[in-house]
């Protein structure tokens, strides 16, 4: 199959929330280096759409391979190879945010992870690094749960709406993450309705896909 | 690798442990409700201790049993809500080991304080004393089991509105049998019915049954929970 030699291969993806149809026949390919800029208005299933390409819930119809085989056979190696920040930050509010990064990196890194401190740093939360996470800024709250990137090291990043919350500083450093994890040969997908410069990344107008195709 | 997932495990363990006990006023409610309802029953019954006696078995189990249903609304709520329960699913491990170890933390926490507490409050239920040791084994095997078991319908109703009610409901029928060879092996030991070793045996029994099926079967329901 000459589509299997893409990092990541969607095709005819369709998804359905509850009854209602969301976007059919979506198609696309992702090679290593490549990232990709997922707009549409609200409501349009781009969230879905996340969920689905990261295997926490099923589409209704196509399917997802990564390295050419099918996402729903390979399971946790699968995983294994994804990171995924949402809506919800993942902060555990009643430990601090080292501890946080700390149990991350022990319950989904296998082999050798990069220095907690060193991430914190990276960051920008350093000097909060000892605090309860509950008491960290809406802002804050974010980047501790985009570092996990950096703890996670994992070639797919699942973004949704990452820019949320963050200042204008901290959105331009996302960006350099985001095109550093690029060169390196990682892939990205990127939810956003805000401008952000990455050199290379590719749109994508879910719009195209919507409902009256279904 | 297989060190590995013992590592994950052993770091879910940890983290619950640590989170429950910043938050140990949800820890101590149903280790005080425990208390409560033990301690109201020689109120309401009257000193009598014949009597006491009698129902200081079923007393005794039942409320343990309402305290770990009680406590299971706390099992997977704030992961589930503060997105670290999306995360866990992602994990490289499987989710039913970590489900395992999230459960044990929840034991520890809940259930093991009431076995270890049980033969204080047995005393004001004028329990036999021989019949103490039997108490404690009996809570040991049964209120993991419990736990286990309610792991399920806890992560099936999580975002459920009403879900508490639902959890209680799922779960009572299931814990029916565990609550009747606990109080009954207990009672036997104080010498009112046949030898407790035949009911320790089954609640082992039942141990290793939710040993086996029932992190797993939470780790489908979470799946479902958070498609």
């Amino acid at each position: 199959m000459s589509d299997a030699e893409g990092l990541l291969a969607v095709r005819a993806l369709a998804c359905v929330r509850g009854d209602r149809p969301l976007f059919a026949g979506l198609s696309f390919t992702l090679e290593a280096g490549e990232a990709l800029h997922i707009r549409g208005p609200n409501g349009l299933g781009k969230t879905t759409l996340l969920r689905a390409l990261c295997g926490l819930s099923r589409p209704a119809r196509g399917e997802v391979r990564w390295r050419g085989a099918r996402v729903s056979d390979l399971g946790e190696e699968f995983t294994a190879e994804v990171a995924f920040v949402g809506h919800l930050n993942g902060i555990q509010g009643d430990l601090t945010a080292r501890e946080n990064l700390e149990m991350t990196k022990r319950i989904f890194v296998r082999g050798a992870a990069p220095d907690v401190r060193a991430v914190l740093e990276r960051v920008g939360l350093k000097a909060q690094s000892a605090r309860p996470a509950r008491y960290l800024s809406q802002g804050q709250k974010r980047r501790l749960a985009l570092a996990r990137l950096l703890v996670l090291r994992r070639p797919l990043w699942v973004l949704d709406e990452p820019f949320t919350a963050l200042d204008v500083q901290s959105v331009a450093q996302l960006s350099s993450v985001i095109a550093e994890h690029m060169e390196g040969g990682g892939v990205a997908l990127v939810v956003s309705h805000q401008a952000f410069t990455v050199p290379g990344i590719r749109d994508l107008e879910l719009a195209h896909y919507g409902k009256r195709r279904a | 690798m297989k060190g590995g997932l013992l590592g994950a495990m052993r770091a879910v363990f940890l983290r619950e442990l640590l989170v429950f006990w910043r938050r140990s006023t949800e820890v101590m409610s149903s280790l005080v409700f425990f208390v409560m309802v033990t301690t109201l029953f020689p109120l309401a019954v009257g000193p009598e201790r014949r009597e006491l006696a009698l129902i200081a078995p079923g007393v005794l189990w039942v409320a343990a049993l309402l305290a770990t249903t009680l406590s299971l609304n706390h099992l997977f709520a704030s992961d589930y809500q503060d997105g670290s329960l999306e995360q866990m699913l992602m994990s490289p491990y499987p989710l039913s080991a970590l489900v395992l170890a999230k459960v044990a933390a929840h034991w520890v926490l809940t259930g093991l304080p009431l076995a270890l507490l049980s033969p204080l409050l047995a005393i004001q239920l004028a329990l036999p004393m021989k019949a103490v040791a039997t108490l404690v084994i009996s809570l040991v095997l049964g209120t993991p089991t419990l736990t286990l078991i309610g792991a399920v319908p806890a992560a099936l109703t999580l975002g459920v509105r009403g879900g508490g009610v639902l959890v209680s409901l799922l779960v009572l029928p299931l814990y029916t049998p565990v609550l009747i060879f606990g109080a009954e092996a207990v009672a036997a030991a104080a010498g009112q019915g046949f030898a407790s070793v035949a009911h320790l045996s089954l609640l082992g029994a039942f141990l290793a049954l939710a040993l086996t099926f029932a992190p797993w079967a939470s780790a489908a329901a979470l799946r479902v929970s958070l498609d």
